[in-house]
Parts: structure tokens; C-alpha cells; sequence
């Protein structure tokens, strides 16, 4: 997924790798939930990473329902186009 | 997949808590003796977490009135406010809270927690901005998700995170409402409150905070971090609990904002709940006219809680960044803290076990809370068998920093 030239799923996986404990594999398609071992919390400070990389408000219910680096990525996409 | 799997890692949390000792959910205290002292298979252990911060459990003030009210008006009311009515007495704990705060008005709820969720997830409609502190207790995190506004966390005690965070919302339309903790209940640190009104301010917003662990201990005369910091007049709610300093159950919210009184016909953990009862509303009557006439109370427990703090921070422990009646300290994993809580269990002590995801930046602690009713001599004693435990556990480090509540990550990112 491209906007402005960038690779948001490449960004997103790169933060969330610094968050995931012992290097687990993680891919597009990893659940972000259940899937790495991260607590409801460390879940929730990864969005705040992503906030601020991303220079944008990623409003907690807007995320709700996302499970995939690839949902996460669309939604932050559209979350950013709306700000310009 | 059976409709209890989900919890698979719930159960696995509790198999490691089991294989290193007791059960933390099923310890039964026979009998409670007194604020500090309660007897568990048959011995006297020395409570040292119980956020029974004023020791008011047992005044016989508060017991006398809530006796009398108990005889007087019965067990229960049986309903809601809306739908069984006010008793006089909610009505005069109403007019007592508001009077102690200066304020106009303030509504009880059936418990602390209520409050929030009612308050915020009122006030906080479709189309505004909460701004809540990424540490904040789960009432706060629950009020968030009842409500329909935008929900964003600022980094925990950071005014300058929380001034970036809302100046990212600008141009949006929408009330943007900051909601922080007087003292935080897992390491006991106080909001950096004056910086945050600034911002609050400058940047346009309403100030909640939730005084639930410095009522009755912080300010001049009690009236918690908003008194302390001198910022009273900036904070436009402010929320408490009738169960740690007050020594019963319960919640409060207070403003002196007009129209703050039709939240009552708004707010549906206040509409949809049984009130008080009469027995409560007595008791925290008389413990809130003790601690707004009594202030030796409070200073009883700052001076505990020093002694704590100190004690334990030099015989190096690792203790929280201020000396609050919140004194926890850091255990390496999640096993050396269950084995510790044993042990202190095992030498008479009983302190809490806080484990994440309750706790921030994943940080393993024991938390101890401090009573004006705990002697010196209590205080001294559990320094003592703490530090014994903790040789024997070998947790002590020489010079080890305050904790914050970022070293967990800080160091799980290392
Ligand atoms: C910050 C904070 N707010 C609210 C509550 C809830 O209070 P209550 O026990 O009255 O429901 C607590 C208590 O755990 C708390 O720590």
C-alpha cells in the first residue's frame, strides 16, 4: 500500500518489531492480538508509536475492529489522507 | 473452540501464579481485627495493602452513625434515586462533598468506578476528544470505551505529550476533555497537575481528575492533588472514591459548572443502579467530617508512608518516583514477585501482587499501601521482613534507580 511514495505496511512492521518480544517473525498478515504475545497494554503504546511516527490522532474506537498489520496500514492511510 | 478458551492465557497466568506458592484470588482473612491486622489460617498478619489510608474502617464515629442509620432506614434502598428517590441523607453527603470542594454541586454513585464511567461517558459525547493518561485506572479506560467520542492517550505525566497530542486536533470541531489520577495507584507518583492546567488552558479543554488515592491525603486540608498543585479553580470535575481514605464504598463527582446537576437524568450508571445505603452514606458522612476537621490524619500517613518509602529505597530496593501512600517496589519477572508475596505471606505480611497488564510498562510489583493507623513500629517491621525476603530471593541491587513507570519497556526495548 502506497501514499506519498511511503510503505506504510514497511513502516508499521518495523515499530511493531521493536515492540514484540525475542524477535518473533511477524507479517502482514500476523493477528496483532493474540498473535505476539503482546498485553492489551503494549498493545495500545504500539498505536502511540504509530501516532507519533505518524504525526496523526489514531482515535482507540477507530481501531477497534482492526486484527492485521495490513488492516492497521489501511486504516492509518486513511486516517492520514483525511488530515491533508 | 469451548466458550471459556479465550481465557487460556488467564488460566496460564494463574497455573505460574499457583506453581509458585498460594493463590492470591482465594486467600480468606477470618477475621478482620483492626485497619492493620487481620487473621489468615489462624495467624495475625500485618496488612500493608489494603488503601485503607486513613485507618476510618473502624472509627467509632463512623460505625456509631452508620449503626444508627442502619437501624433507622434499613439494610438497602432497594433502587435507583430516579426510581426509589433520594433518602436525606444522600442529599446531605451531596451538599457535605460539594461544600468540602467549594463547588456548586456533586452527585454520588454507587462506587468509584461508577463514577467515572458515568461522568465521563456522559459528558463525552459523539464528536469530542478524550484525552486520557496512557497509566489511567480501568474505570477511566472502561468510561472511554462507553463513550462515543474520540478516545487518544497521552504518554503517562507528560504535559508536553498531552499539548502535542491536542494541538494534532486542531481545527477539529468538539469539546476536548483531559482526564488524569491525582496519584497513580500502581507506583504512587503524583500528575504533574499545575503543567497540565497550563496546557489546558492554553490549548481549550475540560479538566477531569480522579482524586481516588489523594483524597484526605494530599493539600493543605485534604482536598487532594487539585489543592496541593493550587489549581483548583482550573479543574472542572473532580472524582473520588468513598472506598480507601473514607473507609467505605462509593463514588463521587463534583463541579461547579451550572447544569452539572442534569447529568443526574443523563447519566445511566447513576439512573440504572441501586443508590447507597443508608448504613454507607452515615458512615462516610462522619469520615468525611473527620478528615475535613482532623488533619492529623493525614499527617500520620504521609510520615508512615516516608518511612516506608526511605526505609525500603535504602535497603535498596527499587521503590516508586515519589514517596506517596502508594510504596511499590520492582521484582525482576513475574515469578520472583509471586515467590515474594509468598514469603511475605509466610512472615506475616500482606502486601499486593501487581502483575501486567494491571500494571504500567509491564512492570512486576509488590505494592504496599500505608495507614495513619500503622505504627512506627509496623512501618519498621515490614522494612525489616522485606528486606530479609528480599536477600533470600536476591532482588536487592546497590544504588538502583527510581522506578518510573516507563522502565519496563525501556528495558524489554534494550
Ligand atoms: C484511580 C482509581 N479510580 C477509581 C477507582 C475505583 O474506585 P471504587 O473502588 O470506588 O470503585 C479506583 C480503585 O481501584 C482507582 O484506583
Amino acid at each position: 500500500m502506497t501514499y506519498d511514495g511511503r510503505n506504510f505496511e514497511g513502516e508499521i512492521l518495523e515499530l511493531l518489531m521493536a515492540r514484540v518480544p525475542g524477535g518473533m517473525p511477524v507479517s502482514v498478515d500476523t493477528q496483532i492480538v493474540g498473535g505476539l504475545g503482546l498485553d492489551s497494554v503494549a498493545i495500545l503504546d504500539f498505536i502511540m508509536d504509530l501516532e507519533d511516527h505518524f504525526d496523526i490522532s489514531i482515535p482507540l474506537d477507530r481501531i477497534a475492529e482492526v486484527q492485521t498489520v495490513a488492516e492497521l496500514s489501511s486504516a492509518v492511510e486513511g486516517l492520514l489522507r483525511a488530515t491533508r | 473452540m469451548s466458550l471459556f478458551q479465550k481465557f487460556d492465557p488467564i488460566r496460564a497466568g494463574l497455573d505460574l501464579l499457583v506453581a509458585n506458592g498460594r493463590n492470591p484470588f482465594e486467600l480468606r482473612f477470618e477475621k478482620i481485627l483492626s485497619p492493620t491486622e487481620a487473621l489468615l489460617d489462624g495467624r495475625t498478619i500485618l496488612l500493608l495493602g489494603t488503601n485503607n489510608y486513613l485507618g476510618l474502617t473502624f472509627d467509632p464515629a463512623c460505625i456509631e452513625a452508620s449503626s444508627r442509620a442502619l437501624h433507622a432506614a434499613g439494610t438497602g434502598t432497594t433502587g435507583s434515586r430516579i426510581a426509589n428517590g433520594t433518602y436525606c441523607d444522600h442529599a446531605v453527603l451531596e451538599r457535605r462533598i460539594a461544600e468540602f470542594y467549594g463547588r456548586r454541586s456533586a452527585i454520588t454513585f454507587t462506587t468509584g468506578y461508577q463514577a467515572n464511567l458515568g461522568l465521563i461517558a456522559t459528558l463525552a459525547g459523539h464528536g469530542d476528544h478524550l484525552l486520557i493518561d496512557a497509566d489511567s485506572h480501568a474505570s477511566i479506560y472502561d468510561a472511554s470505551k462507553l463513550s462515543n467520542a474520540e478516545v487518544i492517550r497521552f504518554r503517562h505525566n507528560d504535559p508536553e505529550d498531552l499539548a502535542h497530542r491536542l494541538r494534532r486536533l486542531k481545527g477539529r470541531p468538539g469539546n476536548r476533555f483531559i482526564v488524569t489520577e491525582g496519584i497513580y495507584s500502581m507506583l504512587g507518583d503524583a500528575a504533574p497537575l499545575r503543567e497540565i492546567a497550563v496546557v489546558k488552558r492554553e490549548m481549550g479543554a475540560y479538566l477531569i481528575v480522579d482524586e481516588a488515592h489523594s483524597l484526605g491525603i494530599l493539600g493543605e486540608n485534604g482536598r487532594g492533588l487539585c489543592e496541593a498543585a493550587g489549581v483548583e479553580a482550573d479543574v472542572d470535575f473532580i472524582v473520588g472514591t468513598f472506598s480507601k481514605s473514607l473507609g467505605a464504598v462509593g463514588g463521587f463527582a463534583t463541579s461547579d459548572l451550572p447544569g452539572f446537576d442534569l447529568m443526574r437524568l443523563a447519566c445511566r450508571a447513576y439512573m440504572f443502579t441501586a443508590s447507597l445505603p443508608p448504613a454507607v452514606v452515615a458512615s462516610v458522612i462522619a469520615s468525611l467530617r473527620r478528615i475535613s476537621t482532623d488533619g492529623s490524619l493525614r499527617a500520620r500517613v504521609i510520615s508512615s508512608c516516608r518511612r516506608l518509602y526511605f526505609g525500603l529505597d535504602q535497603a535498596g530496593f527499587e521503590v516508586g518516583p515519589q514517596p506517596n501512600p502508594i510504596v511499590a517496589v520492582r521484582m525482576p519477572d513475574r515469578e520472583t514477585a509471586a515467590q515474594f508475596w509468598n514469603r511475605l505471606l509466610d512472615e506475616g505480611v500482606y502486601a499486593n501482587l501487581a502483575l501486567p497488564p494491571a500494571t504500567p510498562g509491564s512492570l512486576c510489583l509488590i505494592r504496599c499501601s500505608v495507614s495513619s493507623a500503622h505504627t512506627e513500629a509496623q512501618i519498621d517491621r515490614a522494612v525489616s521482613i522485606m528486606t530479609a525476603v528480599a536477600t533470600e530471593l536476591r532482588v536487592l541491587g546497590a544504588a538502583r534507580p527510581h522506578l518510573s513507570p516507563n522502565a519496563g519497556a525501556a528495558q524489554s526495548a534494550s
